[in-house]
């Protein structure tokens, strides 16, 4: 099996796929038909072949597997490698995005009408860039990934979103590109301390003290925006009310995880010392995002914007949990990001189904639901309850390891993270009210359908995974161990050295 | 077999959800009934079997979270707290369902309703036979979740949507304790297997933690933050405001959750803990004075209340008082015995009160019921049997339990036992009063309901008086059956080491030092209150109207529940939204966009405005700025430096 290139097939088959529905031809609606369906077959089939990475990966190894590598250019002493590979930490990210994107397509199904074909292009290049992003092992081939995401995602949100979507779609792009530009000049300034793009040599160079603070502060400038961290949070709502469900779906489910895996891949192992001096401030910012962020969702009126705010809140913990640097947090990070990834798209699929049907994100638009969509009622309270973290749904395992494993480095950043145990249960379950419960009072919500067996077949799988995930969650931490434990020690030692050295 | 016990439930739960439709409202009745009525078999016959082992029986499921340090299996942890825990919960919750066949016949939902019923009673298996910390937060949780649903059950009904959401909040307010509490744990212990953790308590006495900031004992930190969780999930004074609230649901859901089985959630943690809070000294007072104070607290407001439900609803609170200040002198035995009784009475007490609103056609307002004793006469009896055994009178359930934790209370010697054996005895006496300022106000007297409401009057089938005769016989044997085992001569044998008692704390075994003045004080208080209530409410009825009105601000206080809601709706409730409100708007919409993209943005534009005026296409303005410029360097030439 490894003599496969595995990686290159999930990473660029979806290409293969665009490929064949340019070339479909006829009126506009055979079009549209065949490009549904070509981008489902493909995305299915890119998902079920990804499944093969899982089957093989060998969990007891924090080395990266199915690596592949070639030379891409050669300036001179410059050389880049076409390099990949995964480890246990994206691995799922990798599963993640394939396995969004099919239920993106089948999201999209009936509430996209103009320019369908366009738009499954978009979404198919979207699933190439982010699986590339995750399994780039060079810093060229990486970046180009990291933007290359930000022009489908620019598009889905400018041509098929809401009324306010321009704005919207150059706030997105703006913001994460302003970021980004420093992140290229950490990345060049890392070339001319290791000679090399390498990723794997970066990982393992230590870098002096005084240059990792500035290499920290300029990746955290492009992975906070992505993540995105307080204060450079409010392109996200803005971004997530305009943007097409499926696009929501995609920016909240992989987009937001690029941060959270930019800062595991990148800045804990390269900048180990700069880490632990920045983590005071980590750990602010990640208690503001966490508090702040779920008052603010308290008073939303709007249910995008609430899920929105709420994925800021879930986001926070993540961060949190980077920088605690225990074996526990870091794996519930990781799992946290998983499980947000499914919850809150399911939560915007969720809100989805009622704008496909009424055209209309506000709360007091709705109320009394239940009566007539008793298995919509179903579905969104599971993923409501798995969005506060009840055990037994994935969002417990998550919150409940990066919790418990922040607890032994700070007593107050887990008292004050805490806090939104039940700060998020009452947003949440206060939009449920509003939403599902209570009489139906608008006559036109007296004819509301319930799910149809399309949308069913979208929300079973990722219940069934959130259940999964809840209950029976090693399948997910054993691949994920080896990786994140060599992590921390290697942070560790970094850390002891510096000790010993100073004394 | 003990995973049958607990995982029948969750099938049926599971058929009677999903199926519903399928089977209909016959199908899921008896799909769940059955289901549950086989967990009590076989319920009664693991406890058997607990009675013949020797030692605690764990039976590991598979595991759950393993990562770091943590390693956390599903596993059922079978000794005789949770084979006490198992008999109350699955006998208890049968009868429910059986009687909730006859209550909720003209539901339009009954599927959901039994589903919900056994979806509880598994989760709350799960809790007690948990043997590590997180599967118990899972049972914990699991069974808030089930309370949410039920009290939020009629969702057509805002009041019961929204205290059902007070319910599952102010009980996250307790698991934010609680999970702190589990982390400091881990981080004291290593381990969150109660195993482990209990086998190295003792030597973790004297540890400190640095907590917020402040050096803290360990063990005493760990076991208050775990009793913030009890608090709440117990309704104990300052968490407690959601329990009356939750008396929205239906009434079978209030005796089986919120009177016999998950309010009792903990003290039986408390209980369960007692290998470490048996060293922690100062966690057991702060358990006795909360308890102690509840306990009386609760009941002052429950004599003041009009809706008979929430009579009984302020009685659990204050019961579950007298639960923790047993627990808080260690006597541990005393705690769970009162919770065996308490869940039958108390369950008998609401079924009853459940039997009176139904024939009352859904009225609960006291105020609006009297003279009914002819028309249901078994309802009548069944509260009286009810009210004898929570108001202690021998030889009925309740005297039993309760005279062993007064008498352990005033034996412990300690200022919290006097503390606690003071507010308990005076406690007494007000539960006396209102049991029968209960029955009086609802049987007796002439009735004050409407005359629609008064033709329907009708005793409750046969199908809901059944498994009240259960639960009388326990509110009647219960006591005197199980005193030898839970607090008296077999005790040792009886709970072999699932409970610790350290032996100078022992306060049952030194309450046979009591005089009989203080034995018998408590009786004579629960006498002395039904005497009065009588004397109040059926003698001379001008009585309380007259002393409601002589001290109406006392009487006020108590009626709006020592206004509790008002005070946390305006210190917490509205000032979360007003804050969130300003953050977004101010704190998102100026602050941050305002001085971040929306900002940059305006000014670039303004920029490049002010810039273009510069082009006004004349001839002479451009001449003109020329000349200055020309002006000016020549200047810049000129000027010697």
């Amino acid at each position: 099996m490894n003599h496969w290139p595995l990686l290159s097939l999930v990473t660029f088959l979806p290409l293969v796929g665009v490929g064949f529905i340019m070339t479909t031809r006829g009126d506009a609606e055979i079009v549209a038909r065949n490009a549904k369906n070509i981008a489902l077959s493909t995305s299915v089939i890119v998902f079920l072949l990804s499944l093969l990475l899982w089957v093989y990966f060998d969990p007891s190894t924090a080395a990266f597997q199915f690596v592949e590598k070639a030379r891409w250019v050669k300036i001179g002493g410059f050389e880049v490698n076409y390099h990949m590979g995964i480890d246990g930490i994206s691995l799922f990210f990798v599963l993640l995005s394939t396995l969004l994107t099919p239920i993106c397509v089948l999201a999209s199904w009936q509430s996209i009408h103009s320019q369908v074909r366009e738009y499954m292009i978009a979404f198919l290049v979207l699933e190439t860039l982010m699986v590339g992003m995750f399994c780039a092992l060079d810093f060229i081939v990486f970046y180009v990934f990291f933007e290359g995401v930000l022009i489908p995602m620019f598009l889905i949100i400018g041509i098929w979103g809401h009324s306010n979507r321009v704005y919207a779609a150059f706030k997105f792009f703006l913001y994460t590109l302003l970021g980004s530009v420093l992140m290229l000049l950490a990345i060049i300034a890392v070339y001319y301390q290791t000679g090399s793009t390498d990723i794997e040599t970066a990982l393992h160079y230590s870098f002096p003290f005084a240059l990792q603070k500035w290499l920290f502060l300029a990746f955290l400038a492009s992975f906070a925006v992505k993540v995105p961290m307080w204060p450079v949070h409010t392109w996200l709502p803005d971004a997530h009310v305009e943007a097409p469900t499926a696009g929501s779906v995609i920016l909240a489910g992989v987009l937001l995880k690029m941060g959270g895996y930019g800062f595991v891949r990148f800045s804990l192992p390269m900048f180990p010392l700069a880490s632990h001096y920045f983590t005071p401030l980590m750990f602010a910012l990640s208690a503001i995002a966490v508090i702040y962020t779920s008052l603010v969702a308290l008073a939303q009126t709007n249910m995008k914007k609430l899920i929105a705010y709420s994925s800021i809140a879930h986001m926070g913990f993540v961060t949190m949990g980077i920088f605690a640097v225990t074996s526990e947090a870091v794996q519930g990070a990781v799992i946290q990001m998983l499980s947000h990834g499914l919850v809150s798209g399911a939560l915007f699929l969720c809100v989805g189904v009622l704008y496909d049907r009424m055209h209309n994100y506000d709360i007091a638009r709705y109320g009394g639901l239940v009566e007539r969509m008793p298995a919509y009622g179903f579905v969104f309270m599971a993923f409501t309850l798995a969005s506060v973290g009840l055990p037994g749904t994935s969002g417990f395992v998550g919150e409940f390891l990066i919790l418990l494993g922040t607890f032994r480095v700070s007593t107050l950043e887990c008292f004050l993270a805490a806090t939104a145990m039940f700060l998020g249960a009452a947003y949440m379950l206060y939009l449920y009210r509003r939403v599902v419960f209570g009489t139906i009072t608008r006559d036109d919500l007296r004819n509301i359908l319930d799910l149809s067996a399309r949308e069913k077949a979208v929300f079973v799988p990722l219940l069934l995974l959130v259940l999964w995930m809840g209950v029976y969650p090693s399948s997910f931490l054993g691949p994920i161990r080896a990786s994140v434990d060599n992590l921390v020690q290697q942070v560790g030692a970094a850390e002891a050295g510096q000790h010993a050295s100073a004394e | 077999m003990a995973a049958l016990v607990v995982f029948l439930p969750l099938l049926a739960a599971a058929i009677a959800g999903f199926f519903g439709r399928v089977i209909g409202d016959r199908g899921s009745q008896i799909v769940t009934c059955g289901a549950l009525v086989l967990s009590a078999i076989f319920g009664i016959l693991v406890f058997h079997q607990i009675m013949g082992q020797s030692a605690p029986q764990v039976e590991t499921l598979a595991t759950w979270i393993s990562a770091g340090g943590v390693d956390v299996a599903w596993s059922l942890r079978l000794d005789t707290l949770s084979g006490v825990m198992i008999l109350v919960v699955t006998i208890v919750s049968s009868m429910v369902h059986i009687y909730s066949i006859g209550y909720m016949a003209h539901d339009h939902s009954i599927p959901r309703f039994m589903s919900y019923l056994s979806l509880f009673t598994f989760f709350m298996l799960m809790l007690v036979t948990a043997n590590d910390f997180v599967q118990m937060f899972f049972g914990w949780e699991g069974v808030g979740l089930a309370s949410y649903l039920l009290i939020g059950f009629w969702y057509d009904r805002d009041t019961a949507d929204a205290a059902a959401i007070k319910a599952f909040v102010v009980n996250r307010v307790g698991d934010f304790g609680f999970a702190l509490g589990i982390f400091a744990v881990f981080v004291l212990f290593g381990s969150l297997d109660f195993g482990t953790v209990f086998g190295k308590a003792p030597a973790e006495t004297h540890e400190v933690l640095n907590f917020l900031g402040w050096q803290v004992p360990a063990l005493t930190l760990c076991c208050i933050l775990l009793f913030v969780g009890a608090m709440g999930k117990s309704a104990q004074l300052g968490l407690h405001t959601w329990l009356p609230d939750a008396m929205e649901g239906p009434t079978p859901v209030s005796a089986l959750i919120h009177a016999a089985t998950m309010v009792t959630a903990g003290v039986y943690m408390v209980c369960r803990l007692s290998p470490m809070f048996e060293y922690a000294p100062g966690a057991l007072a702060v358990v006795g004075v909360i308890g102690g104070t509840t306990c009386m607290f609760a009941a002052t407001i429950g004599m003041a209340q009009n809706d008979i439900k929430r009579v009984i609803a302020y009685s659990t609170c204050s019961q579950l008082g007298y639960m923790f200040f047993a627990a808080g002198v260690s006597a541990y035995g005393a705690a769970m015995f009162h919770l065996f009784t308490h869940a039958f009475f108390k369950a008998l007490l609401f079924l009853g009160a459940g039997s009176v609103i139904h024939a009352m056609s859904g009225e609960q307002d006291m105020r609006r019921m009297g003279g009914m004793w002819k028309k249901i006469p078994i309802t009548y009896v069944l509260m009286w049997i009810g009210s004898l055994s929570l108001a202690g009178i021998p030889p009925f359930a309740g005297f039993f339990s309760k005279d062993s934790i007064l008498a352990a209370a005033w034996a412990s010697e300690t200022a919290v036992g006097r503390y606690s054996y003071c507010l308990g005895t005076f406690t007494a006496f007000l539960t006396a009063f209102y049991s029968w300022r209960l029955i009086i106000m609802t049987f007796h007297g002439h009735s004050r309901a409407d005359h629609e409401t008064q033709h329907h009057i009708h005793e409750s089938p046969w199908v809901m008086l059944s498994p009240l005769f259960v639960l009388a016989a326990g509110a009647i044997f219960a006591g005197w059956l199980a005193d030898d085992f839970f607090v008296g001569a077999d005790r040792t044998e009886f709970w072999k080491n699932a409970i610790l008692v350290l032996p100078y704390d022992d306060s049952i075994a030194h309450a046979v030092h009591n005089s009989l003045f203080i034995d018998y004080l408590p009786l004579a208080a629960g006498l002395t209150g039904i005497l009065l209530a009588y004397l109040c409410y059926m003698w001379r009825p001008g009585i309380p109207v007259a002393a409601a009105k002589q001290f109406r601000a006392l009487y006020l206080f108590l009626l709006n529940k020592w206004y509790f809601d008002e005070l946390y709706d305006r210190l917490f409730v509205r000032s979360a939204f007003s804050l969130g409100d300003g953050l977004w708007k101010t704190g998102d919409g100026m602050v941050i966009d305002g001085l971040g993209p929306d900002g940059i943005s305006a000014a670039t534009r303004e920029l490049a405005r002010e810039a273009s005026k510069l082009q006004t296409g004349y001839v002479y303005h451009y001449a003109f700025a020329m000349l200055i410029g020309v002006v000016a360097l020549i200047t810049w030439y000129l000027v010697p430096r």
